[in-house]
């Protein structure tokens, strides 16, 4: 079952946003790097972190859509409480909510790699799964989220998340410089980032190279986080919406 | 409207609950209800705020799990078989729980594919329920743009999408101005007209004697009463009421002196109330003693004189 949802504001940041970062991040600081370090990991600075703003994009649609969105649905507009009035049950507006996000997140990605390989940053035919890559990225991210919101009576930690999981995130999670940049140490905290996974594959997928089980290693970490969400959120959203 | 409440079509159980109980943590808010609807029936649950009411139509409706007792709902439980039984409820909740951002028929139409009818099905009854809410004109406005009435109307007109065998109504005009209120009656008039057991939480009074055919009176958790409109105005309340006002901040001193002349007397801080048979013949008989006061209006009893007695105000037999 699929939730309708207004989708035209969205398209517009969806598009813009990739084009103004790569032309700021890309070109001016891309500008710089080439002319102290030249290639990063074999990469132009822009090809470099291209497919890191495709995954950092996939995860901040899969935050701001399974916060509010939720409370709203379930405190404020009070609309989820009118699905479970008919044979749906809570587990149902959960899938539907995440289906519809994986949908969206696999139309952002498709749209980030055409605007990426439009740049020359998809050099591979794995880049044909750069949408999926996406969409698992926000599943992996809304199922968790959307499983809190529905514990929570109002918004006040949903501002924490953005500044202090998801910012640091989109800076530390290897999208603008390569794990090795860090000091050993840092290392193992950087790889704690579900971001830091979503990265990964991006990468792997746009250059088509990547050892097959460090993939396979990014591919259960975001699978894990998707499959917690759905245990979790299926247990919050039954607690709240039937007793 | 008024006075044609027929008998139900049939007599069939439609809906049975025996010492229905639902407990959250320590506090009881259902403790051990049993009643039984029938098909056709219109049925109503009265009672002030916090009665038990909206937790007992959770119930009823398979979102809300009893802790005790048995609940059978269209010959089925509630328990194991949820989706099966909502499938043929219709619920107008408390509170509107509409899609605002979506249009008047998007609604409709997106309500209707969750009891997985087919699109053109939906279609098809959004337009006829469109008419029947009279919001045929607004279907393309979205629901952020209508009045409360328009939202109630709609909320309405949602629950019908399924054609449930069972329409329940949590409180359904609280809120809406008098013109609002009367559309909502005549239209819930029409479906109990057309055969679907209605069943309605209100706390106005004169709801309940318009729209049920019998009604139970709920306080805190339990029933007080139950029967027929009528019936219960005649087991609870005298036939007629005369308030009187002295003009005092204090009518208690007049208590003694009115007590031979009603089956009851109801001391306020602003008037007396006698419950008696005749008014009229009452208001002589003051005369006869001399007792003038400020004002005195005679009237028919109503279900509100049942339900302030059954659920509280204090009272002097």
């Amino acid at each position: 079952m699929q939730f309708r949802q207004t989708w035209q504001g969205s398209v517009y940041s969806t598009l813009l946003f990739p084009l103004v970062y790569l032309g700021a991040m890309g070109l001016g600081v891309g500008h710089l790097v080439s002319a102290h370090t030249g290639l990063v990991e074999g990469q132009t600075y822009l090809h470099y972190i291209a497919p890191g703003l495709l995954a950092t994009t996939a995860l901040q649609l899969g935050e701001s859509e399974s916060l509010h969105p939720v409370l709203a649905g379930l405190k404020w507009e009070r609309n989820y409480h009118a699905a479970v009035t008919t044979p749906l049950e809570p587990r149902d507006v959960l899938w539907g909510r995440l289906s519809w996000l994986a949908t969206r997140g696999l139309f952002t990605g498709l749209v980030y790699a055409i605007i990426i390989g439009a740049f020359g940053a998809v050099q591979s035919w794995w880049g044909l799964t750069l949408p999926l890559v996406a969409a698992l990225i926000t599943v992996s991210t809304a199922a968790p989220l959307m499983a809190y919101a529905a514990t929570c009576e109002d918004d006040t930690s949903f501002a924490y998340i953005y500044r202090f999981a998801v910012v640091p995130m989109f800076l530390f999670s290897a999208t603008f410089y390569p794990l090795s940049a860090y000091p050993a140490s840092v290392r193992p905290i950087v790889q704690l980032m579900p971001l830091y996974h979503g990265v990964a594959l991006a990468r792997a997928a746009a250059f088509g190279h990547g050892s097959l089980g460090a993939i396979a290693g990014h591919l259960t970490v975001l699978l894990a986080m998707v499959l917690m969400g759905l245990w979790w959120g299926q247990r919050t959203m039954t607690r709240r919406l039937v007793d | 409207m008024r006075g044609q409440k027929g008998e139900p079509l049939t007599t069939k159980s439609i809906l049975h609950a025996t010492n229905l109980v639902k407990r959250f943590g320590d506090a009881e808010a259902v403790k051990g209800i049993s009643f039984d609807i029938t098909q056709g029936e219109s049925f109503g649950f009265l009672g002030p705020n916090g009665a038990g009411k909206t937790s007992t139509m959770r119930m009823l409706s398979a979102r809300s799990q009893p802790t005790s007792g048995t609940l059978t709902v269209l010959g089925m439980d509630p328990r194991t078989q949820g989706p099966a039984i909502r499938a043929r409820l219709g619920v107008v909740p408390q509170e509107d729980t509409l899609e605002l951002d979506l249009s008047v028929r998007l609604n409709l139409e997106m309500y209707g594919r969750y009891f997985d009818l087919p699109r053109a099905v939906v279609r098809e009854r959004a337009t006829e329920l469109l008419e029947f809410a009279q919001l045929s004109e607004r279907a393309n406005d979205k629901v952020d743009q209508l009045s409360g009435g328009m939202r109630r109307r709609l909320t309405i007109a949602r629950a019908l999408i399924s054609r449930p065998d069972i329409l329940i109504l949590d409180e359904p005009t609280t809120g809406l101005d008098p013109q609002a209120r009367h559309l909502l009656w005549e239209r819930l008039y029409r479906l109990k007209r057309d055969g679907v057991t209605l069943i309605i939480t209100t706390h106005y009074m004169d709801e309940a004697e318009h729209l049920c055919d019998r009604l139970v009176v709920m306080d805190k958790g339990s029933f007080v009463a139950e029967g027929a409109p009528r019936d219960l105005i005649a087991t609870h309340a005298s036939r007629e009421v005369v308030e009187l006002r002295f003009g005092l901040d204090d009518h208690s001193p007049w208590r003694d002196q009115l007590l031979p002349l009603a089956e009851r007397v109801e001391v306020l801080p602003d008037r007396i109330l006698l419950y008696v048979h005749d008014g009229d013949d009452t208001l002589q008989k003051l005369h006869a003693r001399g007792i003038v006061p400020e004002s005195a209006l005679v009237r028919r009893s109503s279900l509100e004189d049942v339900f302030l007695r059954l659920t509280g105000r204090t009272l002097i037999d």
